[in-house]
């Protein structure tokens, strides 16, 4: 360990620690302030006068958020989402990721399938495209829109390639010597072995799919269906209280400050939950997409 | 060995690579063909096959538009800046962990600066609308100190600032995870061996710290260059209203508006594969300068 005593260097310590404590409460400050709003009485909060702790504390807004019939139902349909889409998405990065990990030898033609993946990332029908094929499947309004066109994340299952191509190839080789079919190999051996990386995207996947509200507002037509991101991008966002579907005095009550705040709290607490976990696994997780040698 | 032979063993491959092909046949490889639409008067009842083909008349009359220098403009502005500004703030908060010894310390403060990367645009939208408006909390402060109210994202002079700055508050703290990574790769020894010989902290940072870091700085440089044409379209279409088209329509947004709103599909989708066919180029000049120079490659 090198102790620098001089001076400058301690002069430098003091500055680095004030610096970066400023920087992190920076991040966590507008959070505070929205907490503290949806934490104060209607009055202070639309008049401005809440700033970093709430005043005439209160729990109103928040038992306003849960008994407002569209916010849960939109909230629901976002848990149904995360919970359907982010298994499809681990299963189909899985699946394709193993058979890309074979050498082309143990796997023929894996180059030309490794292309027809690696293409599909990199150039992008775009939107309008998307947005008509979607429709002519007739998906416009199901869940289905939501959870099958990004059903194969691709750089998830590079990722998850690369990282099953480093399980040591001995214990696989033993176990087809000894008549274990690839489903086996990839059940009992690969998978458990994986863990980490499994995680790690599945966390991102599940990130991805309560963040996601664009689709939501593309490919559902009746507001009904949207999801939680999208809903509070009418209420909070656009302020649009002219949506068919949700009833005016409902969206009225919902727009008020102070409930906005709440609504902002409630969408955000599940990821604070998962947060640990997340920041946990992610250094390994970036770690798979390192230089490799 | 015979094909027999070899199927009897690999089918089950084949048969697991089979969900993954037809999803991506499907809503990625169907839509780059849908971007025949480009081409065509398209309209939605007669579909992508017998819609009538026009040529390039979609793109010339685009280019004809005054918007064609405007989203292009405001699309380069923006993703630039946005990408200069994070990595070298990126570079620099690295630097200032690694030189907080306390370990501790560095954990909670990575905890709290990665935060925000995970909330959605949405919810980041709604907290900035708030902050930010005339009596938002931002302005409250500024008013004590005696400086007037400011239109943060109602103004031209401000939007594409606020989108700036936001994006590097959301996203900066993130970014430093690769930096990271590559500073705890770097050999304790060298410094310990440099301090002996006198080399003062500064020195230190100077000739082992930031050419320990220099390959990943050089990678990341050269994958930006994919990025260039990504603004950031989820951010601006949440912050962003008519007032401020002029600085901060982009690409992108001008796309959503003219396509799923307008229903203009041709003339959208020929805009769309404008982007998307100069961002191919540029994403594969971009892994071509990583592994040129980095040693990088994806697969």
């Amino acid at each position: 360990m090198i102790r620098d005593k001089n001076w400058f260097s301690r002069l430098f310590d003091s500055f680095n620690y004030v610096f970066l404590t400023a920087f992190a409460v920076l991040c966590l400050l507008p959070l505070i302030h929205i907490f503290a709003v949806s934490l104060s009485g209607r009055a202070p909060a639309t008049g401005g006068f809440v700033s970093f702790w709430p005043l005439d504390f209160t729990l109103e807004n928040y038992q306003e958020v849960m008994g407002s019939r569209t916010f849960l139902r939109s909230f629901m349909i976002s848990v149904a989402r995360v919970l359907s889409g982010t298994s499809l998405n681990m299963a189909l990065v899985i699946l394709t990721a193993y058979p890309l990990s074979k050498s082309p030898r143990v796997f023929k033609g894996r180059t030309i399938f490794i292309w027809f993946f690696v293409f599909a990332m990199l150039f992008d029908g775009g939107l309008i495209p998307s947005f008509l094929v979607v429709r002519s499947l007739g998906l416009l309004n199901t869940l289905g829109a939501l959870i099958l066109p990004n059903a194969v994340p691709i750089f998830s299952v590079i990722l998850m390639m690369n990282f099953f191509r480093d399980v040591p190839k001995e214990l696989e080789e033993s176990a087809l010597i000894d008549g274990a079919s690839h489903w086996k190999v990839l059940w009992y051996i690969y998978i458990p072995l994986s863990l980490p990386a499994i995680a790690t995207l599945t966390l991102f996947a599940a990130v991805n799919h309560w963040n996601a509200w664009f689709d939501g507002l593309i490919y559902m037509t009746d507001n009904a269906n949207y999801p939680m991101q999208t809903f509070l991008r009418t209420v909070i966002v656009t302020l649009d209280l002219t949506q068919v579907g949700i009833s005016p005095q409902d969206l009225q009550r919902l727009s008020d400050r102070a409930i906005r705040g709440a609504q902002i709290i409630v969408a955000t607490v599940p990821i604070l939950v998962v947060y640990p976990f997340l920041q946990r696994y992610f250094i390994s997780g970036i770690k798979l997409g390192a230089v490799k040698e | 060995m015979t094909l027999q032979q070899y199927l009897r063993r690999a089918w089950p491959l084949y048969v697991m690579i089979v969900p993954g092909i037809v999803f991506v046949l499907l809503f990625r490889y169907y839509p780059m063909y849908g971007v025949v639409i480009a081409f065509q008067d398209f309209s939605p009842a007669k579909g992508f096959l017998n819609s009538p083909w026009i040529g390039w008349a979609n793109f010339e009359f685009f280019f004809s538009l005054p918007y064609f220098g405007r989203i292009f403009g405001n699309t380069l502005i923006i993703s630039v800046s946005k990408i200069v500004l994070d990595q070298v703030g990126a570079i620099i908060l690295a630097l200032l962990l690694n030189e907080a010894r306390h370990l501790f310390f560095r954990r909670s403060i990575q905890t709290l600066i990665y935060l925000p990367h995970f909330l959605s645009w949405i919810v980041l939208g709604g907290i900035l609308l708030d902050i930010l408006s005339v009596r938002g909390i931002l302005n409250q402060g500024l008013g004590l100190i005696g400086i007037e109210s400011q239109l943060f994202l109602g103004s031209n002079d401000w939007f594409r600032g606020t989108v700036i700055a936001s994006g590097f508050w959301k996203n900066v703290g993130f970014s430093t995870i690769v930096y990271l990574a590559a500073l705890t790769a770097i050999n304790p020894v060298l410094h310990e061996a440099a301090a002996i010989d006198g080399a003062g902290r500064f020195r230190r940072i100077w000739h082992i710290t930031l050419p320990g870091i220099r390959p990943t700085i050089v990678l990341l440089a050269a994958l930006s260059l994919g990025d260039v044409l990504q603004a950031g379209f989820e951010q601006i279409l949440t912050l962003y209203n008519p007032a401020v088209y002029r600085t901060g329509d982009i690409i992108d947004t001008y796309v959503y508006r003219t396509g799923l709103i307008s229903a203009q599909y041709s003339l959208a989708g020929a805009v769309g594969l404008f982007k998307s066919f100069i961002g191919f180029i540029l994403i594969v000049i971009s892994y071509w300068l990583a592994d040129r120079y980095a040693g990088y490659r994806i697969l």
